[in-house]
């Protein structure tokens, strides 16, 4: 019999990380699949500096290595794989990599996102040739050349100072006005000060051409529509991100961009499927709101798992039929009713009682409908599936609910 | 797995007979440490039939620009000294590595 998790975690970026220690530290038997090293894209930045408590000299892989740390010394465990399919229906849920096939009771999907392509005719060609996505990666071996920055959000103004620790001049290709960028102002004011960093405003890039290296870009300008050739050695291409959701395609809710849609407790459509960190659809896609969406699901999965648990053997599995009382416990004749239905049952014999606060019990919620402004309100189970139920709750509605038993 | 510098690429590499393959790393290259094992253990399994380096870009800048290698990680593969084959990129796997040494085994 294959091991089945408690809570297995797709993913080891910030998000990923976050919800593997919340979940191990919950005492959950928990697992994370990821197919490299853990850190995901942040582990891609060297200069990471807007974590709350990490300032100034915190690098992207130091972070992530003790978010990764602080994991495993909880008790997660991590497994390498490369996710390849889910069954998302199947209890426990299933999750199918390259290598395994791996149980959890519940799912936090936290792939993150992957660098968007411009789609300019080279790019692909000449990709690992002077076209990357990925400064720390490549930055020094651009010492002494000149290199091109391609977008004008956060990710591109930052990693534009900081190819310029290496490149001779780094020019930053913005397709809006003179002025405007999509980054946050502090940073884009410290990048102007930045001797090294050139700025070509109204501009995109055509197409990226060489033969066996980059040798120039064509830019062309939208305001004016005139196209040039511009000599450059490399170029890093910032144009934002793609999440990584192709896998749940018809299985959960994706927006229109293919993010997870989510509600605030990171549940995507699917009961026990929550999603973390930057393949959701949310308004901040940062390391901070990553980790943040990754406790939240963890604790949120935590109380699936119990609450599934708990549903399984006190009622789905239960030897006798079962009266389940809903109930909102700030009602007081509510729960007046509800000790009254307890009396009852004392009285029969072969007859259990589970009662359930629905204003905390989602799962029940969820899977029964169960309308808060209608309580308290009664199910009767046998073998697992509501036979009968009662909405005002007195003598004669107890005495129709378990007739002839 | 040798270490291969500017001093001596061209006696090990360049002047090698038979298939050389030169694994192009730098420090700062998350996925090429992450494939570093992997490499190590290809270089026990094809011991005998294809010689292993590796580079450190940080160091040799020059030399891997010469190659044109522009981007990390890049395998890049030598048939008595002529570049024939390469794969490079954040995206490449050990499994592809292994493809490609095979293909070049035979
Ligand atoms: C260049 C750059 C600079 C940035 N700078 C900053 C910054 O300064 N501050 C900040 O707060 N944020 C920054 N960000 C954003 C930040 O990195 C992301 O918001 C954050 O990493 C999202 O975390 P995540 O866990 O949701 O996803 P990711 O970081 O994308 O992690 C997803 C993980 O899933 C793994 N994975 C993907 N597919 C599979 C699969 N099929 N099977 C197994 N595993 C898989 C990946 O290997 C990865 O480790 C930057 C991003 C970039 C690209």
């Amino acid at each position: 019999m294959e091991q089945v998790y408690d809570l297995l975690v797709l993913g080891g970026g910030p998000a990923g990380l976050a919800a593997g220690m919340y979940g191990a530290r919950a005492r959950m038997k928990t697992g994370i699949i990821e197919k490299g090293r853990p850190g995901g894209q942040a582990a891609t930045t060297e200069d990471l500096e807007n974590y709350p408590g990490f300032g100034r000299g915190t690098t992207g892989p130091g972070l992530t290595q003790a978010m990764a740390d602080h994991a495993t010394s909880f008790g997660a465990e991590f497994i390498k794989d490369t996710i390849v399919a889910l069954d998302l229906k199947s209890s426990p849920k299933k999750v199918i990599g390259k290598k395994g096939e791996y149980l959890g009771k519940a799912i936090i999907y936290a792939l993150g996102a992957e660098p968007r392509m411009l789609k300019a005719p080279g790019e692909g060609k000449l990709r690992g040739k002077g076209v990357s996505y990925c400064a720390t990666c490549d930055a020094d071996l651009f010492e002494e050349l000149d290199v091109a920055v391609v977008g004008s959000g956060d990710a591109a103004i930052e990693e534009a100072e900081y190819l310029s620790k290496f490149a001779d001049n780094v020019s930053v290709i913005v397709i809006h006005e003179e002025g405007k960028v999509d980054a946050n102002q502090v940073s884009f004011e410290r990048a102007r000060q930045n001797p090294k960093l050139k700025w070509i405003w109204n501009s995109i890039v055509k197409s990226i051409n060489g033969e066996e290296l980059v040798e120039s870009i064509t830019l062309k300008n939208i305001k004016t529509g005139e196209e040039s050739d511009y000599p450059i050695n490399g170029v890093f291409i910032f144009i934002g991100t793609v999440p990584l959701t192709e896998v749940l395609a018809g299985q959960v809710e994706l927006n229109q961009q293919g993010y997870i849609v989510t509600d605030e407790k990171m549940a995507a459509s699917v009961e026990g499927v929550f999603a973390a960190g930057d393949v959701r659809a949310k308004y901040l896609r940062q390391v901070v709101t990553a980790a943040s969406d990754g406790a939240i699901a963890a604790v949120a999965a935590e109380k699936y798992v119990h609450e599934t648990e708990l549903w399984e053997k006190e009622v789905l599995q239960a030897q006798q039929p079962v009266v389940v009382a809903y109930y909102n416990p700030t009602d007081m004749s509510g729960t007046e009713k509800v000790g009254m239905v307890d009396r009852f049952v004392r009285d029969h014999k072969g007859l259990a009682l589970v009662k359930v606060d629905a204003t905390r019990n989602e799962l029940v919620g969820r899977r029964y409908n169960i309308d808060l402004d209608r309580l308290p309100r009664l199910h009767l189970f046998i073998n697992g599936e509501v036979k009968r139920e009662a909405d005002d709750i007195d003598e004669a509605s107890l005495e129709a609910l378990v007739k002839s038993l | 797995m040798i270490e291969v510098t500017k001093d001596n690429f061209d006696t090990e590499v360049l002047n090698a007979q038979g298939i050389v393959m030169v694994d192009w790393w730098g420090p700062k290259c998350e996925r090429c440490l992450e494939l570093m094992p992997h490499v190590e253990e290809l270089a026990g399994k094809y011991r005998g039939k294809v010689k292993f380096c590796s580079v450190d870009t940080s160091g040799n800048r020059r030399l891997a620009i010469g190659q044109k290698v522009l981007g990390l990680p890049a395998i890049l593969f030598y048939e008595n000294g002529q570049k024939i084959d390469e794969i490079s990129g954040q995206e490449i796997t050990p499994e592809d590595i292994e493809a490609k040494l095979q293909q070049h085994v035979e």
